[in-house]
C-alpha cells in the first residue's frame, strides 16, 4: 500500500478529476464532507450514486461505467464487501487510483488493483490526507507526521 | 523510501511547526490574533460544519497553540492533541467531554489533590460519582467496576505518592469493560514514558510543569490515542448527532480523532479554557529542551535519593528510580533508559527522622527543613528548572481529609522536593545544611 507520506502527496497532486463512489447527498454526511472538502481544493467530483441526479452542483451518475469524462481516482465511499466490483470498474475506465475510504478495507479490491497498476489506499479518508499533507488537519491538532524545514505551500 | 521515525529528541524539536506558509520564518510565529478572516461567505459556512479545516477563532484553535498540540501528540505517540489554559483544565476538557450525568468514574487514590477535588467535589455535583482505588492494585480497579462506569483515571506516576501505574494491567481493566483509561502522564513527561503504547486512550499534562519546564506559564495538553473503538454502544456522544455541534456525528466523521474534535468543538468551545498564544508558544521554548533537561533532572534526583537513604538524618525516602523501590522492576518496563537505568523524573519524597518518635516531631523537622533551604524554593510547582520543596499535608493536598491524604499517598512527615538542574554537588550542600538545621 503506497502509505508513506511521498506516495500520498503525489497521489493526491496527479489525481485531478475524483469520482466519489456513494457519495450522500446530506451535508452531515462524512462522504458529503469530504466530497465537499476536495471540490474547495481545487478538485473535480464527480458523484457517483444511483439514488440521487446530483450532488454539490455536479451531475451524479448510477456508476462509474456511466461516467463520460476521464477519472483520476475512485474514491469509495461502500461497505467493504461492495468495492470488488468498484475495484473491476475502477480498472475497466483506467483510473489511477482505488481509495478506500476510513473502514473500507477490501484486500482483495486493494490486490486487483495494485496486479493492474493502480495506486491503492485502504482504510483512509482522502479529506483528511490531503489536510494531513498540504495543510490544515494541522490546525486541528492532528499528529500529521510530517517532519521538514521546507515551508507549507 | 520507508517512512522515518524520528526520535523524541528530533519530535521535540521539529514537529507540529514547519516554516511559516506565508512568511518563510523558521521560528514559530506568534499569531497573537482572536480571530481570521473568511475568504467568503462559503468558506466561512465550510469551517463553522468543520467541511474544511483552518481557523475561526482562537478560543477554538489558534496556528501557534497548534504547533503545541501537535508536537505533545507526535511525543505522546497518539494522533491528534487539545491544549487549554492549565493542566486542571485539560484534566476537565477530557472528562466533561466523556462524562454526564449519572456516569460513574473509577480513579486512582493517589492522585494530585486538585485531581481528587475535581472528581470528588466537582464533578459530583454534576451528578458524575466517583470511586477511588489503590493505584497499585488492577483488581481494586476491576472491583470498582459498574455498569455506568464510563472512564478509569490515574497518574503514571502518582504527584506526589510516586506510585507507579501498571498501565497495560489498568488498561486491561478498563477495555475489558469498554471504557477509555485516562492516563496524567506529568510527571514523567513524554519523553520518559509513553502511557499510549501500554494501552492508555487518553493521555492529559499539565504542561505547566516539565514540558514547559522553566516555571514561567500554565497550560495543558490532552492527547487521544486514536484507538478507542467509540463505536462500542456505551458513547453515544461520540456516534450520535451531537445536540452540542448541529449533528456532527463526531466518530463516524473524524475516525481516530473524533474525540479530540468533540472535545474541541462541544468542550473547550463552550466553556472557553483556551490557551493563549504567547502561553503555547512559551511552552514551546521549554519543549525543545525536553529530553535534555530530564536526562538531568533523572540523574540528580537518584543522585539525591542516593544521599538521603544514606544519611541518618533521614526517616525513609521514595524514588522509584532506586534499584531497591519495591516498583523498580515496574518502572524499568514503562520509563526510558536514562544513564543505563530507569529514568524516574525529578520527583521524590522523604520524611526527616525527629528526635521524639510522634508524627508532629516529624512533620515539624519538615517544615523546619523546607525554611531552611537557601536557593531550594518554597512553592508548590513541579517540573521547574530550579529545586522544589514542599510539604504537601500542610499545603497541595490540605483540602483532602486525613483519610484522603492517605489515600493519596500524603504521609504527614512528607517533604515533595522536585529536583532542578542546578549543579548535584550544590543541591546535595543546601540539603545537607537544611538538614543539620532542622535537626538542630
Amino acid at each position: 500500500m503506497p502509505d508513506t507520506i511521498t506516495a500520498l502527496r503525489r497521489i493526491l497532486r496527479d489525481c485531478r478529476t475524483i469520482a466519489v463512489v456513494g457519495v450522500s447527498p446530506d451535508w452531515h454526511r462524512p462522504s458529503h464532507f469530504a466530497a465537499k472538502y476536495l471540490q474547495a481544493h481545487g478538485y473535480r467530483i464527480i458523484p457517483v450514486n444511483p439514488r440521487c441526479d446530483e450532488v454539490l452542483g455536479e451531475r451524479c451518475y448510477p456508476s462509474l461505467l456511466e461516467v463520460p469524462d476521464a477519472i483520476d481516482m475512485v474514491d469509495v465511499f461502500r461497505r467493504t464487501d461492495d468495492v470488488l466490483p468498484i475495484a473491476r470498474q475502477a480498472i475497466e475506465i483506467k483510473a489511477r487510483c482505488l481509495w478506500q475510504q476510513i473502514g473500507v478495507l477490501n484486500l482483495d479490491a486493494d490486490r486487483l488493483a495494485r496486479a493492474a497498476g493502480l495506486d491503492s489506499v485502504m482504510n483512509r479518508c482522502v479529506k483528511i490526507e490531503h489536510a494531513r499533507l498540504f495543510g490544515g488537519l494541522h490546525w486541528a491538532g492532528v499528529n500529521t507526521g510530517v517532519i521538514s524545514a521546507t515551508r507549507a505551500h | 523510501m520507508e517512512e522515518r521515525r524520528f526520535q523524541p529528541e528530533t519530535l521535540a524539536i521539529h514537529a507540529g511547526q514547519i516554516p511559516d506558509a506565508a512568511t518563510g520564518a523558521r521560528a514559530l510565529p506568534i499569531y497573537q490574533t482572536t480571530s481570521f478572516v473568511f475568504d467568503s461567505a462559503e468558506h466561512a459556512a465550510s469551517l463553522f460544519n468543520l467541511q474544511t479545516f483552518g481557523n475561526v477563532y482562537s478560543r477554538l484553535s489558534n496556528p501557534t497553540v497548534a504547533a503545541l498540540e501537535e508536537r505533545v501528540a507526535a511525543l505522546e505517540g497518539g494522533r491528534a492533541g487539545l491544549a487549554s489554559a492549565s493542566g486542571m483544565a485539560s484534566e476537565a476538557m477530557a472528562l466533561m467531554t466523556l462524562l454526564e450525568q449519572g456516569d460513574h468514574v473509577v480513579a486512582a487514590g493517589a492522585l494530585y489533590g486538585g485531581s481528587v477535588s475535581m472528581l470528588a467535589v466537582n464533578l459530583k455535583k454534576l451528578g458524575i460519582e466517583t470511586s477511588f482505588v489503590d493505584a497499585g492494585s488492577a483488581d481494586a480497579f476491576a472491583a470498582a467496576m459498574r455498569p455506568n462506569t464510563r472512564a478509569v483515571f490515574a497518574e503514571s506516576l502518582g504527584n506526589p505518592s510516586l506510585q507507579v501505574l501498571d498501565i497495560a494491567a489498568v488498561a486491561d481493566v478498563a477495555h475489558a469493560h469498554g471504557v477509555p483509561l485516562i492516563v496524567d502522564n506529568t510527571v514523567p513527561s513524554p519523553f520518559l514514558c509513553n502511557p499510549i503504547r501500554f494501552g492508555a486512550d487518553i493521555v492529559v499534562h499539565s504542561a505547566t510543569k516539565y514540558l514547559a519546564g522553566h516555571g514561567t506559564t500554565l497550560g495543558g495538553v490532552i492527547v487521544e490515542s486514536g484507538k478507542f473503538p467509540w463505536d462500542n454502544g456505551k458513547f453515544p456522544g461520540m456516534t450520535e448527532p451531537s445536540s452540542g455541534y448541529h449533528g456532527v456525528r463526531f466518530f463516524e466523521t473524524f475516525g481516530d480523532f473524533g474525540f479530540t474534535m468533540r472535545a474541541r468543538m462541544e468542550t473547550l468551545r463552550v466553556y472557553g479554557a483556551a490557551l493563549a498564544p504567547t502561553s503555547a508558544w512559551q511552552i514551546l521554548q521549554g519543549v525543545e529542551t525536553l529530553p535534555l533537561r530530564m536526562e538531568r533532572h533523572c540523574r540528580n534526583a537518584l543522585a539525591v535519593a542516593r544521599y538521603l537513604r544514606d544519611d541518618r538524618r533521614v526517616a525513609w525516602v521514595n524514588y522509584p528510580g532506586l534499584p531497591d523501590h519495591e516498583q523498580h522492576a515496574l518502572l524499568a518496563r514503562q520509563m526510558r533508559e536514562v544513564d543505563g537505568t530507569a529514568g524516574a523524573s525529578g520527583l521524590l519524597a522523604f520524611g526527616i527522622r525527629a528526635g521524639a518518635a510522634d508524627a508532629g516531631a516529624s512533620q515539624a523537622a519538615g517544615v523546619r527543613f523546607i525554611e531552611a533551604a537557601q536557593f531550594m524554593s518554597h512553592l508548590a510547582n513541579i517540573g521547574d528548572t530550579r529545586t522544589l520543596i514542599i510539604h504537601p499535608a500542610s499545603t497541595t493536598h490540605r483540602q483532602l481529609d486525613a483519610a484522603q491524604q492517605r489515600a493519596a499517598g500524603v504521609l504527614p512527615d512528607m517533604v515533595r522536593m522536585s529536583v532542578g538542574l542546578e549543579h548535584i554537588d550544590d543541591i546535595l550542600w543546601d540539603i545537607d545544611q537544611a538538614l543539620a538545621q532542622a535537626h538542630a
